[in-house]
């Protein structure tokens, strides 16, 4: 181990150490210690982020731990994206932890320590450090959706996110293994060369008494691996058809849990999704295009069509992450590096619009999350037009109107497809987004054209939430405006992941 | 330039969030002043511009190797004139509301809407690439949809609301499948990009060819907005938001949208005449269509509305024959006549305590002159009287429908001929029921008859004298004139080659006859029914039984495309828009439907059951699936 393995993993230990403390001050002071919480939990996320940029430029990196990590572009990328999303969790949940009385020591640790698992996987370019990453990041997640322990559905969320969590990674790691067997390697880039020469590559290790396994790769033997593979990341960004536990785990999760899952863990397992098949598996494209195909349109349609049903506004949401998985999948069908740009944009964009969703459903959700019904949100836009006008703008975006985010992220993903070809794909693709207005705008139409029903009562916005609902706004809009900057960064990293398959360099 | 749009959507910001503390004064001051102000922005921009055009780029929006699109604003004598359009009939539209809308609720959501509306409109006309008129577009549509759902609290309102923005949705579908395939062509959404390259392109006579596609794709996004058949159903519900709403968008600015995007779009269009056949016929028959429901209609608003729709399919036609430029001078004197008459009509409720039903109205006449004076003219204007502004341009049309080289040139014109008798029947019933005759009002609501204050009558008055002289500019040259506004316009707008013989001077001056002596018959055969033998009316209406049920019930579309439309999509799982669209269809198909969707959702909830051992199973058989394919996909 030399000194630049350690420099590449900093973020990871910065996170890790600043873990460790939030969750001691948690377990050994006990009064009013709640208030330092979040704010080294900040210290710690924007030292990580500091880590990154110093060792910025990421393309001439050389690869830590023997092969095992890439700190290239494509992962500074998702980095930055974890910490924006993290520190934007944080913000918002302040009032909710205060509200729901929740242990805040151990809040912001497991919030941490998820995150810290996630930049792992966007680094990881090894099947091994890939499931170690993602049980980091899960295992911290399962707990924190069992935030509430007082509440029933919380728990029950949280047992049923643990047990359909271990199973699909229980098919990942399963696929591993296979791949391993096939392939004789775990590292991604050394899996795609021995893809490519149809070489078991465990001759690598040049010991004479292997010699007799050196032979072709089997084939079914790859399509069992990617097919597992495939369940597993399939089940994290939840696609179809392993979406199944995503309202459950959505609704009863606490509300800025539920924002952090559907943006920075479902843009983590993205990343890997990516990373496994754009790097790994690009040889056989050819096989799992389909897979992605099929898939990608089940999302959008299946997560459209019943959140077009939901009358709870987090139930709705969840369906609708369903949808837009869907449309992240259609970028990746593409399968070429204006797809993967594509997709981390639209990531980019989907992380900024829903969070600040969720960080309006949480303000309003009020104690206990009493009010997340959609007619809860009756009269809205009259008795506090702040909260009312950011959430107009996070839908508009999640639909996909010009000016916004969520405009050029549709617009990216279209454009790829039909730069691959996908032309039926893409048509779909834009009528699905056409339905999904209807829902979305259902909750403008409560908001300003429904008369409130009963006095509900909206808490002022503290200055934590203001600031995370006007940098959400702010950042939407100034990627629908100006989406330049952070498209050529994906570009870019897009083109960096890309090449050095071209050459073949490992 | 960039102020002209930006202007209102301050007035919109600073009335959107500090407008609940202003006096109505204060708010009033702020939408109007923006709108003036950029009216006259638009108007020095204009003088100013000469027979130059102007193309103003701020800064890059896209900047992609292959695909470029900047934040520019492209002014040329067609975005000035609509943009002159927007920014004047919208002043004296903010003018009026401020007396129409006062005592109302929420007084500066109204005004910030509005102001919003006019900056997205004012994106739409000026934008100089079709991804920034796409922002118009969608702006346009959305501020539509909230002010016509502005009585939120009036059930029927918010429904129709939520019509509007489906219906013109689906046109919007195929605008946004146009603009994607213009790029694909094109390689890129500027106007000085496209249009010179379009003009290389061999004229695609079988119309199998790319720009007939694009064509018939934008042409879906104009009959959307512009309500032309088959997606007019929602602008006749949309009445249903405050009167100065129905004025400013569903007569004088965002259903024009559909004509100005065709007349953009020329250049594409005289490259593909089997495209421009389709524009057209379809607006002809909308004119036609329209203008026969409009008859029988009891709503004043709502007859306006189809007379609004009528009219519209007039300016589609002309665009469809190639008569770009008479197209635009339609636009611009309707958006005078009809605004007018949408604001005398906001006048006339106004005075009757919010009747809108003109079987119960009549002798307004003496109680309400200046309304009536006004009125008066916007209709004769609307029928197309000599020397009235629709005189001008309605006979322009008619005349280059008459020597149009497209097919059924001729056919067309006779149609368009009919509309106009029928346009002069609806309009003059309207006219004879509402402001003479005897009073058929509630003598409670008789003695409360007053006229509306200055703030109203004002721009009642402005607007009249515009749908005077607006069409002056437009005098043909065969009565001495010189139609100064067609040739300032031309540089802008593409013509077919040879598309129009030329006429004889002394047919043109016989057609023009004919159309004034049937729009006189037309006027007659109102006053004979309407208000001379009113018995006559009802005999005939009994006489024709069929139609006149048919014409009485919109010829059934509404309910017919329930049955088409609606009812699939109930079955399609969506319990929601089944609540929304279809209340009051009670029959055996709807029960039916409900039955279907009831099932539909408990399979929805019985795989959602909640049960973590069905759940793992699904995930078993999904994973099932995707090996088999796999392994038989690689074996």
């Amino acid at each position: 181990m030399q000194t630049s393995d350690l420099i590449r993993i900093l973020p990871e230990i910065i996170l890790a150490v600043a873990g460790i403390v939030v969750m001691l001050l948690g377990a050994f002071q006990k009064q009013n210690a709640g208030r330092m919480h979040p704010a080294i939990a900040l210290l710690g996320l924007l030292g990580a982020a500091g880590a990154i940029a110093y060792q910025y430029p990421w393309r001439s990196l050389d690869p830590a731990f023997g092969g095992m990590l890439e700190l290239d572009a494509f992962s500074a990328f998702f980095h930055i994206l974890f910490f924006l999303v993290a520190a934007l969790v944080v913000l918002s949940s302040s009032e909710y932890v205060a509200q729901e009385r929740l242990a805040s020591g151990e809040y912001h640790a497991l919030l941490l320590f998820a995150t810290m698992g996630m930049g792992l996987m966007a680094s990881s370019n090894d099947l091994i450090m890939i499931f170690i990453g993602l049980e980091i990041s899960s295992l911290a997640s399962y707990i924190l959706v069992g935030f509430r322990r007082g509440v029933a559905t919380s728990s029950e969320s949280s047992l049923k996110y643990f047990l359909l969590g271990s199973f699909a990674t229980a098919f990942l790691l399963y696929g591993i293994a296979l791949m391993f067997g096939a392939t004789g390697a775990t590292n991604l880039t050394e899996i795609h060369l021995a893809l490519q020469a149809e070489q078991n590559t465990v001759t690598a290790m040049a010991s004479p008494q292997l010699t007799p396994l050196v032979g072709p790769v089997p084939t079914a033997l790859v399509g069992l691996s990617i097919a597992l593979l495939f369940v597993g990341f399939a089940f994290k960004v939840s696609a179809v058809p392993f979406q199944i536990w995503t309202p459950d785990v959505y609704q009863g999760a606490p509300t800025p849990v539920t924002a952090f899952l559907s943006t920075g863990s479902k843009a983590a397992a993205f990343a890997v999704f990516l990373r496994v098949f754009m790097v790994a598996l690009e040889g056989s494209a050819q096989d799992w295009v389909w897979l992605l195909w099929v898939s990608g349109l089940l999302s959008m349609v299946l997560g459209n069509l019943a959140a077009l049903l939901q009358t709870n506004i987090k139930r709705m949401l969840a369906y609708s992450s369903i949808a837009h998985a869907g449309y992240i999948l259609v970028a990746f069908t593409a399968h070429s590096e204006e797809g993967v740009a594509a997709v981390m944009f639209y990531l980019a964009a989907y992380a900024l619009m829903n969070i600040g969703a969720f960080a309006v459903v949480s303000h309003f959700g009020n104690r206990g999350e009493r009010y997340v019904e959609m007619e809860h949100y009756a009269g809205l836009g009259y008795r506090a037009p702040l909260l009312a006008a950011s959430m107009t703008v996070f839908l508009l975006s999640l639909i996909g109107i010009p000016l916004t985010g969520g405009f050029f992220g549709k617009f990216y993903i279209f454009r790829a497809a039909l730069h691959a070809d996908l032309v039926w794909l893409t048509v779909l693709g834009v009528l699905n987004s056409a339905i999904a207005a209807y829902y979305y705008l259902r909750v403008i139409v409560f908001m300003y054209m429904h008369p409130a029903a009963e006095q509900i009562p909206v808490e002022r916005v503290r200055p934590a939430m203001g600031f995370v609902l006007i940098f959400s706004m702010a950042a939407t809009f100034l990627l629908g405006i100006f989406p330049q900057a952070v498209l050529d960064f994906a570009s870019q990293a897009a083109a960096l992941l890309l090449e050095n398959l071209g050459n073949g360099v490992l | 330039m960039w102020l002209i749009p930006i202007l209102p959507l301050l007035g919109a910001a600073l009335n959107g969030l500090w407008g609940k503390r202003l006096p109505l004064r204060g708010i009033a001051a702020i939408a109007v002043g923006a709108v003036a102000c950029s009216f006259l922005l638009a108007l020095i921009a204009c003088l100013s511009l000469g027979d130059a055009t102007r193309m103003e780029v701020y800064f890059p929006w896209i900047a992609g190797a292959d695909f470029q699109v900047d934040f520019n604003l492209y002014l040329d004598p067609l975005s000035a004139v609509m943009s002159l359009i927007v920014t004047g009939v919208g002043l004296l539209i903010h003018i009026y509301s401020i007396g129409y809308m006062s005592g109302e609720k929420g007084v500066h959501r109204f005004f910030a809407y509005m102001n919003l509306f006019l900056f997205f409109m004012l994106t739409l006309v000026l934008a100089g690439n079709y991804l920034l008129l796409l922002v118009g577009w969608e702006g346009v549509g959305l501020c539509s949809y909230l002010l016509i759902g502005y009585y939120f609290r009036r059930e029927d309102a918010a429904d129709a609301g939520k019509k509007a923005f489906i219906v013109t949705r689906l046109g919007d579908l195929g605008f946004l499948i146009g603009l994607i395939l213009l790029y694909t062509t094109f390689g890129s959404l500027d106007y000085l990009v496209i249009f010179p390259e379009a003009a290389q392109f061999p004229v695609d006579s079988d119309g199998s060819g790319t720009l007939t596609l694009i064509g018939l794709l934008l042409l879906a996004g104009a009959v959307g907005k512009s309500a032309q058949i088959p997606l007019y159903v929602w602008l006749p519900d949309a009445m249903l938001g405050p009167t100065p709403v129905s004025a400013l968008i569903h007569a004088a600015t965002m259903v024009t949208a559909g004509v100005y995007i065709i007349a953009r779009s020329s250049p594409i269009y005289v490259q593909a005449p089997e495209a421009l056949m389709v524009v057209a016929v379809i607006g002809c028959i909308t004119a036609l269509y329209a203008a026969t429901i409009g008859i029988l209609q009891t709503d004043i608003k709502r007859i306006l509305a189809y007379s609004t729709i009528s009219q519209l399919g007039y300016m589609v036609m002309a665009c469809g024959v190639g008569a770009f430029g008479a197209a635009v001078f339609h636009l611009m004197t309707h958006a005078f006549f009809k605004a007018l008459l949408f604001l005398g009509a906001g006048s006339v409720i106004h005075a009757m305590g919010g009747e809108q039903d003109i079987r119960k109205m009549g002798g307004l006449r003496k109680k309400i002159p200046v309304t009536f004076w006004t009125f008066l003219f916007a209709s004769l204007a609307l029928i197309g009287a000599f020397p009235f502004a629709g005189f001008f341009s309605k006979d322009e049309i008619l005349w280059r429908t008459f020597t149009s080289s497209t097919g059924g040139g001729r056919l067309l014109w006779v149609l368009a001929l009919l509309t106009a008798g029928l346009t002069a029947v609806y309009i003059g019933r309207l006219v004879f029921l509402t402001f003479f005759g005897e009073s058929r009002a509630d003598p409670e609501v008789a003695s409360h008859i007053h006229e509306s204050p200055k703030v109203m009558t004002i721009p009642l008055i402005v607007l009249a004298v515009l749908s005077l002289i607006g069409g002056w500019i437009g005098w043909p040259r065969f009565l001495g004139g010189s139609n100064h506004f067609e040739r300032w316009l031309e540089p802008a707008l593409a013509a077919p080659a040879a598309a129009h013989a030329a006429g004889e001077e002394s047919l043109e001056f016989l057609l023009m006859g004919l159309s004034l002596a049937v729009a006189a018959l037309g006027v007659y055969i109102a006053y004979y029914l309407f208000l001379k033998r009113r018995e006559a009316a009802d005999r005939l209406a009994q006489a024709s039984g069929g139609i006149y049920r048919l014409l009485l019930n919109k010829y059934y579309v509404d309910e017919i495309y329930r049955f088409l439309f609606v009812k699939p999509l109930v079955m399609g799982s969506t319990e929601v828009l089944w609540k929304t669209l279809d209340v009051g269809a009670i029959d055996g198909a709807v029960n039916l439907a409900a039955r279907t969707t009831r099932s539909l959702g408990n399979a929805l909830r019985k795989i959602q059951s909640g049960n973590i051992r069905s759940y793992a199973g699904w995930v078993v058989l999904g994973a099932l699936l995707l090996i088999g394919f796999m392994v038989t996909a690689a074996s």
